[in-house]
């Protein structure tokens, strides 16, 4: 208790005024837990709907992990307790069908994962599997994705080519059109850019700042820059609390909390 | 109200096709689960038959020495005596085995330790090859090269314990080969590293580091080698003669629990004495394959535990 | 003796010993193919046997074999695949899975004549289907069931976690995903499991000959009907195969040629055992080449 006590002192956490903004994700005492360590011990944050907001910290402070359970990637991996407040259901309840939840709330992963098919079917396919047959639709959402994720142009003609062939950037991007395709409410990303090189990242970036105008979009990153270029709102995360939650802005330029500085002026993690 | 809202609290399409796809999947892992219990069941049934309906007394059963279901034994009784198969399996597995470790270990040493290149090139695609060979054909040959073979060394007609040690050793080389081979390639190559580079020459590095780290491994490809001897029917059938006798040298005509089992079943009446005491036989065949099973598990669970330490 | 020393002496052993065994080995393969191949012709392998004369050939002892392994693979598959997915897609680690997994390691530990004794009390007895290509092709599931359900496994395992991530969060289920994007990925591993399973099951014979039986009728191969007993496609006929044949004339010795006969069968169970392992190599090479890229 008085442990609790001492270090909520030392918290910072913006919330949200529901009149003038619309909260599209939030999260109330979310709590994970691998077997019997705690992950998660504190997951408090309000994510505001068609904004970028990232999730920064060290590695290991459990930024990865919150980001999975808010879709329940971690369903099978870990315990998560407390509530995850979606178009007010709360999503991390038996009374919600999960597979429909994740067409709702989408991923992009790490390391970039194509199916073993061609680009086309890498679009497609969720869509056919939900029984959308009509050809001409099944075309024009893998293109509208594609072009979204900005590489149309240089896949257009090789749309039945093994997506494995693409360059890693690329199949990045296939990613995310693939995840688009769906029409999700919610882009979740974990570490989007970190397998890719400097060029293919400002792509990402570009693609991400595009995309926003539709969805709400959740990012985890270890790049400060790329955190302060994109996103609207930022949270930093250290051993598995949230420590502060603010403006990006704000974060980067007048952190209230020491360790939130010594973050991110580099001086550990 | 909101439709995405009313969309999750439904059930959906997902969630169907999940359900079905898993009570699928779990129906043919139950289906495989129970054809093992129907094989206990089913041989059980008939081979305790022998001792419960027949009242053969299990001990005559497992040490008498006559074997002719049909009439009756010196001692008055039916002589179902199974000993003579008994010793001819046991014999025939372990003489196999004796004979085929060193060679398989050597071989494997060879693959992996002294000549990898022609070990990956020539010796590994042969030896899986080998295992594939059915074993009718191992029988063709050993009845066409062995037996003769033995006929002319050792006198006797060729057939018997001798003959199907030969067979069994060439046809569980290629297994006990290759297995051994895995387990010396499991053998981190840091071990290797550290006792070179502590000036030990590479023979004293095989044999006083890799060798001993492969222990388990290897012992487990021994053991695999012999229960695949034990419970090889038709090979053996073919060049030990068959002749349901204690064994009194290896070129006598002897015989297995498998042997008698193929040459006997078909020419029984369900149900008879004749028949029931050739199920017992497959009994003893079931729990012998049980019994390698256990010891192959055990094997494995001490060598983990040794490499932890 | 100094370690140098040794050292030499042990290699030149371990070099003799590794020589060895190639001689028997490529003596073993020799032999079959030397002794076997001038015996294979067309009329041997298209002509029925001859019980009692010599000139016999095994043409309906090898259609039964290709018969008898297909509908023994058509069985065996969607149940391995089936209990394959299970195992590695949804049983938790614990103890009951722990003995399913030893329960189906017995399974492929018994003794193939064990497994041929099952099918004949409980196929032909039980079930009344008499000796029968069906009573046959059962008993080789029983007897492939736990080899490919643990290769479908391994293949299954071998994908990684990520494809199954990505199929999740675009809101498939785990079946859907495992069926359609892991079950794919893992098809060239998967089909060298089966063909490397096909070359065990065709020179399969102890657990065929009380269940197949060791008699082959006479086929009539223009009726394609599979109700009518003489056809070839008859399921309840009994169908002595390729290896049984070679372990019938063998024991049996009425046949005057029985033993240029064996030599031609074994040379061509030998040289399908060999087409069947390349094949499942090739296959798996270019099945992974066709999916990894264009």
């Amino acid at each position: 208790m008085q442990n609790e006590n001492m270090e909520t002192t030392q918290r910072n956490i913006m919330h949200f005024d529901p009149k003038a903004h619309e909260i599209a994700l939030s999260t109330e005492d979310l709590r994970v837990f691998y077997g019997q360590s705690e992950a998660i011990s504190e997951g408090d944050l309000q994510f505001e709907r068609y904004k970028i907001s990232s999730l920064i910290g060290p590695s290991g402070s459990g930024k990865s992990t919150f980001l999975r359970s808010l879709n329940r990637m971690n369903d099978r991996i870990a315990t998560v307790k407390g509530k995850i407040m979606y178009r007010g259901l709360d999503i991390n309840s038996d009374e919600v069908d999960v597979y429909e939840m994740r067409r709702h709330i989408g991923m992009v992963f790490q390391r970039p994962n194509p199916f073993a098919k061609s680009i086309y079917e890498n679009i497609a396919f969720a869509l056919r599997q939900r029984g959308l047959n009509d050809k001409h639709k099944l075309d024009e959402i893998v293109e509208t994705s594609l072009r979204q994720a900005a590489m149309w142009d240089q896949v257009k003609d090789d749309l039945n080519k093994s997506a494995l062939a693409l360059s890693g950037g690329q199949q990045q991007r296939l990613c995310i059109a693939r995840a688009i395709a769906v029409k999700p409410d919610i882009l979740l990303l974990d570490e989007p850019a970190s397998a890719l090189d400097p060029v293919s990242t400002s792509q990402v970036e570009d693609t991400l700042l595009e995309l926003k105008q539709n969805y709400t979009i959740i990012i985890v990153t270890h790049n400060m820059q790329q955190a302060s270029r994109i996103s609207d709102y930022t949270a930093f995360f250290n051993l598995g609390k949230v420590l502060e939650y603010a403006e990006t802005g704000d974060i980067f330029t007048n952190p209230k909390v020491d360790l939130t500085n010594d973050y991110i002026s580099g001086n550990f993690g | 109200m909101d439709k995405i809202r009313a969309s999750l609290l439904k059930k959906s399409v997902a969630s169907k096709i999940e359900r079905r796809g898993k009570i699928i999947s779990l129906s043919c892992l139950a289906l495989i689960i129970l054809v093992v219990f129907l094989i206990f069941y089913f041989v059980a049934s008939r081979g305790l038959a022998t001792f419960f309906q027949n009242h053969i007394n299990l001990w005559s059963f497992l040490s008498g020495i006559q074997w002719n279901p049909g009439t009756l034994g010196t001692n008055g009784q039916p002589a179902v005596g199974a000993l003579p198969m008994i010793v001819g399996s046991f014999l025939i597995t372990i003489c196999s085995a004796l004979l085929a470790t060193p060679f398989a270990i050597g071989t494997a040493v060879f693959m992996t330790e002294i000549s990898p290149r022609r070990g990956a090139r020539i010796l590994r695609p042969v030896t899986e090859l080998l295992v594939g060979i059915p074993s009718v054909v191992y029988g063709f040959i050993g009845l066409q090269v062995v037996v003769p073979f033995v006929r002319n060394t050792f006198g006797g007609s060729g057939y018997g314990i001798l003959s199907g040690t030969f067979v069994l050793f060439v046809m569980i080389l290629p297994t006990v080969t290759s297995m051994s081979a895995d387990a010396l390639n499991a053998v981190p190559r840091y071990y290797r590293e550290a006792s070179l580079a502590l000036g030990a020459t590479r023979w004293q590095t095989i044999y006083k580091v890799v060798l001993r780290a492969a222990i388990p491994g290897m012992l487990t490809a021994v053991v695999f080698g012999m229960a695949r001897a034990f419970g090889e029917a038709l090979a053996v059938q073919m060049v030990i003669g068959n002749a349901t006798l204690l064994p009194h040298n290896l070129v006598s005509p002897a015989s297995t629990l498998t042997s008698i089992l193929t040459m006997g079943i078909g020419n029984t009446v369900m149900g008879s004495l004749q028949n029931n005491a050739l199920w017992s036989l497959a009994m003893i065949l079931l729990l012998m394959s049980l019994f390698f099973n256990l010891v192959i598990r055990y094997i494995g669970r001490k060598g983990k535990l040794n490499n932890e330490r | 003796m100094n370690a140098k020393r040794a050292d030499k002496l042990a290699t030149g052993i371990l070099y003799a010993v590794a020589a060895l065994v190639v001689i028997i080995l490529v003596a073993l393969l020799g032999y079959i193919l030397v002794q076997g191949v001038p015996e294979i012709s067309w009329h041997f392998l298209t002509s029925p046997a001859l019980a009692f004369e010599a000139g016999g050939g095994i043409g309906i002892q090898l259609f039964n074999s290709f018969y008898l392994l297909i509908l023994a693979l058509v069985i065996s598959l969607p149940i391995s695949l089936g209990a394959g997915i299970y195992l590695n897609e949804y049983a938790s680690k614990n103890t009951i899975t722990g003995l399913i997994r030893t329960t189906i390691e017995i399974l492929s530990s018994l003794p193939s004549v064990v497994v041929g004794l099952f099918g004949y009390l409980f196929f032909v007895v039980q079930f009344k289907l008499g000796f029968s290509i069906l009573s046959g092709a059962f008993a080789l599931t029983v007897f492939n069931l736990p080899i490919l359900t643990r290769s479908i496994e391994e293949a299954l395992a071998n994908i990684p976690d990520s494809q199954r991530e990505a199929g999740y969060a675009l809101g498939l289920s785990r079946w859907e995903t495992v069926t359609k994007i892991v079950v794919p990925a893992a098809l060239p591993s998967i089909i060298t499991g089966v063909v490397l399973s096909a070359g065990r099951i065709f020179g399969e014979a102890a657990a065929l000959i009380y269940t197949a039986g060791q008699s082959a009728p006479a086929l009539d191969f223009s009726n394609w009907n599979p109700f009518d007993i003489s056809s070839p496609l008859s399921p309840l006929r009994p169908a002595e195969t390729l290896a049984v044949h070679i372990w019938k004339i063998n024991s049996e010795g009425i046949m005057p040629d029985a033993k240029a006969v064996s030599a031609g069968a074994s040379a061509v169970l030998i040289i399908a055992v060999l087409l069947f392992n390349f094949l499942a190599r090739w296959l798996g090479k270019r099945l992974y080449k066709h999916l990894t890229a264009e």
